[in-house]
């Protein structure tokens, strides 16, 4: 066990630190930006200073540090991309638009495609400059997403693919997009499913925005008419499109896990700011001992968490596959930051009904924090579906009867 | 960076659990419950052959000189195998404090018995007034005398030595006390947790000899019971993991409305939050291991997030194995109270979670100072 960097770590650290300094601008200690979730819908410029940095970061051979270099990653460690993370954060840069892209079509490419299929998407998706999302749930297939019903049928060398896709994040600026579809409805449900890469500017396709929870509106509904894919963009055999699926949902938990960004260090610095100028019982907030208990406790959960991501990695990089473990660190996150801003907005006061920038505490991001944190909750697999996972594949309990997983798919009662 | 344990410890933890296995059952934890004075004596005279009891000191006070790391899986087994000896009181209470507060001479005078078993040593820390800080003690020493009374002292009917917080002329301060002299007299104190006996200890004119400098017992104290607190969130975390273990069987073997429990969600989720918990404490703890065995600068904040993680975790582990268990979880003959009472005397003794949330917030805020 060794918390502190290896020697080469140092150096690797000292490298990514001097870059970081060269290229981009350091946050300042006042600034809350980082907890920030969800911005206003995405707009053109926004996109392409992302791509920017993100093109930036690849010239410099900082992006997708752990992936294999014929793919045009780095070749490097866990434990080096752990490093960059950490010291990326503290710089002011661009909304990561990427994690779809990197964090799961990537790494579903990199075990799924073919060599020609990984030429073709995986190096203009490492340079940013090709954005991608994530086609997986329907109107009637989120957690149980097997019971989608997006129909693929095979039409010479192509596939004609109609029905509904929603909650789509991104699906306005994405130019490819990951998809299932049910090639076979009179299979059993996890047998009749196929995975395609899609062209988002195929004729057929239509996205249209939802509005969300926090005013905003990121993701989307998304409707295929008579969409052509051709063969050549299905990942994996026909029919086997579940166990591609669960490659991109088990990358999935770990990217929102652990990608996060929002650390111990983070939030015990801004709880202070806000318990330096709250008030309780007329004195300042961080004077009140259950103001102090909760703030300590709040860092040794996070803490914790930060740890368990360490950990984690540290197996890892021992070789073995992101397991059920990353549930545990999305089965905390949620809860944990939606009882940090919900705490935070007690100790406002009647101030903490204020929301927007001009809030009088922390430029109102709390509660734009408090409003984004169920997205963190529901997706990439609710709460309630990584405590299934981890009861049964971790704690090995018997599983959930069920009616739908042998008969053939159109047999299924459906609400 | 290396965030797990070493292989080298991963072969103690094999052999600890090999074990502890066999000589650590709740079947003799059980045995024991009735009796008065008694502990483990034939695990703890095992313990002693292995050389557990002087893993982590130095070899020049007759240590092996191993890690804390080492250490640290040694305490996770023992609370996870509910084993009743005093190691806790006696290494991770007495030989902490002494390494912490003792001149070079007490510790050779001290540290070799107390790892070779020699000599049984324990903290006497509390009173009445159930705090140790100046405020709540009025054990006093005056002249080399001591006089007082101290509960609840661990082990305190077995302990040939103890380490006793008292006021001194220059404020508290530490003291070593030998319990075997006359002026010296003791009775199993009632608790909940019945096979780690607690005592009611009075002193009554007895030799006390001071232990780090006068009037330096508070600091003396803070340092060396954040160690102690970050072996004993070891063995919390033991207990914790085997609360969970042992609802978990339970929930697979037992059946309900043609079921079997654990695949009822209800049950399920809640194993999952157990598990959730554990490890979050488990990472906790490893931060304090490592603190102890490598970041002396850390020890403050790292013992206290160990020391929150696994009371909040030995808490839930322990209470929801009892209702995971129904009737029988509520029954003196079935082991789940157990842990659930070991968990209560593990927070009662080194304070709760409040306690160490307002600790570490002050560690936070004047790291943040700096
Ligand atoms: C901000 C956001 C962004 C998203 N982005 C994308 C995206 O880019 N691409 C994409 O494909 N999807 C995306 N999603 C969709 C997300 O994956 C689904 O919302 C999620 O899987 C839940 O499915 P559902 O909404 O159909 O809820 P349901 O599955 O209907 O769940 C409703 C409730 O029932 C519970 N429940 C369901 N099944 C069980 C069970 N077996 N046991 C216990 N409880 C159960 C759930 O936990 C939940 O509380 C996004 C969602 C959000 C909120």
């Amino acid at each position: 066990m060794d918390f502190n960097d290896s020697p080469k770590e140092a150096a690797f650290r000292k490298e990514v630190q001097e870059w970081l300094d060269a290229n981009a601008e350091k946050r300042g200690p006042d600034d809350s930006s980082a907890l920030s979730m969800f911005s206003e819908r995405e707009n053109p410029e926004m996109i392409a200073e992302c791509k920017a940095w993100q093109r930036k970061k690849a010239d410099a051979g900082w992006a997708c540090i752990t992936w294999p270099k014929d793919v045009g990653g780095r070749g490097g460690s866990l434990m080096e991309n752990i490093i960059f993370g950490q010291e990326e954060a503290k710089y002011i840069t661009p909304a990561n638009i990427f994690m779809i892209g990197l964090g799961m079509a990537g790494p579903t490419i990199q075990v799924h495609g073919t060599p020609e299929q990984k030429k073709k998407w995986l190096p203009s998706m490492l340079r940013g400059d090709v954005v991608w999302c994530q086609l997986f749930s329907e109107p009637a297939a989120g957690s149980d997403l097997a019971g989608l019903r997006t129909r693929a049928v095979k039409d010479g060398d192509d596939w004609i693919v109609n029905g509904q896709k929603v909650w789509t994040s991104g699906a306005h600026y994405c130019r490819w997009g990951i998809l299932v579809t049910r090639s076979d409805f009179d299979l059993p449900k996890h047998k009749g499913l196929t995975y395609f890469v899609v062209d988002m500017e195929s004729p057929g396709i239509e996205v249209r925005p939802i509005k969300q929870i926090t005013g905003g509106s990121n993701f989307n509904e998304v409707f295929f008419t008579d969409v052509r894919i051709p063969d050549e963009n299905r990942l994996d055999r026909v029919g086997n499109g579940w166990s591609v699926s669960l490659t991109t949902l088990m990358n999935e938990r770990m990217s929102i896990g652990g990608g996060m960004g929002i650390g111990s260090e983070m939030i015990l610095a801004e709880l202070q700011r806000v318990a330096e100028d709250a008030y309780v019982d007329g004195v300042p907030a961080k004077e009140n001992p259950v103001v102090r208990q909760k703030i300590a406790e709040f860092y040794s959960r996070m803490k914790a968490m930060e740890l368990t991501v360490n950990r984690t990695l540290s197996a890892l990089s021992k070789g073995g596959m992101p397991g059920s473990e990353s549930s545990i660190i999305k089965v905390t996150m949620g809860i944990l930051l939606q009882e940090i801003a919900a705490f935070a907005m007690e100790m406002q006061g009647g101030l903490g009904a204020e929301f927007g920038e001009d809030a009088s505490f922390s430029h109102g991001m709390w509660q734009e924090l408090y409003l984004g944190i169920p997205a963190i909750r529901i997706a990439g697999g609710t709460d309630e579906v990584q405590r299934n996972i981890i009861g049964e594949r971790v704690l090995g309990l018997p599983a959930e009867q069920r009616i739908d997983k042998a008969v053939p798919f159109n047999e299924i009662p459906t609400g | 960076m290396n965030f797990l344990f070493d292989d080298d410890q991963n072969m103690l933890r094999d052999a600890a659990k090999k074990l502890l296995r066999d000589k650590a059952t709740f079947e003799s934890a059980h045995q024991h419950m009735d009796r008065e004075s008694d502990y483990d004596k034939d695990l703890w005279k095992l313990m002693i052959d292995n050389g557990w009891l002087g893993i982590a000191v130095p070899e020049e006070y007759g240590g092996s000189g191993m890690t804390y790391l080492d250490l640290a899986v040694v305490a996770e087994e023992l609370g996870y195998y509910y084993a009743h000896t005093p190691f806790s009181a006696s290494i991770f209470g007495a030989v902490e404090a002494i390494m912490t507060a003792g001149t070079e001479k007490q510790k050779h005078e001290y540290l070799p018995k107390l790892v070779n078993g020699d000599l049984i040593g324990t903290l006497a820390l509390y009173e009445k007034a159930g705090r140790y800080d100046v405020a709540g003690i009025s054990a006093e020493v005056k002249n080399g005398k001591l006089n007082g009374t101290k509960l609840p002292v661990s082990d305190g009917l077995c302990a040939d030595v103890a380490v006793v917080a008292a006021k001194g002329t220059k404020g508290l301060s530490l003291y070593l006390v030998d319990l075997k002299q006359s002026g010296v007299s003791r009775s199993l104190l009632k608790t909940m947790e019945v096979t780690r006996k607690q005592a009611t200890i009075n002193f009554e004119n007895v030799d006390a000899i001071l232990l780090g400098a006068e009037g330096e017992g508070e600091s003396l104290l803070e340092a060396s019971i954040n160690r102690t607190a970050i072996l004993v969130a070891f063995e919390q975390l033991g207990g914790a993991q085997r609360s969970l273990d042992m609802a978990r069987d339970y929930a697979i073997e037992r059946y309900a409305f043609g079921r079997q429990i654990g695949s009822y969600q209800a049950i399920k989720h809640r194993l999952a939050d157990m598990y959730v918990k554990v490890e979050m404490a488990r990472s906790n703890c490893f931060f304090g291991a490592w603190a102890l065995t490598s970041s002396a600068d850390d020890i403050a904040e790292a013992a206290a997030v160990s020391r929150i993680g696994a009371v909040d975790a030995f808490a839930y582990a322990a209470q929801e194995n009892v209702q995971i268990h129904g009737g029988i979880g509520f029954t003196w003959e079935a082991d789940p109270h157990l842990l659930l009472k070991r968990m209560k005397l593990q927070e009662a003794l080194l304070g709760g979670g409040g306690v160490w949330k307002e600790k570490l917030y002050k560690v936070l805020s004047s790291k943040q100072a700096a």
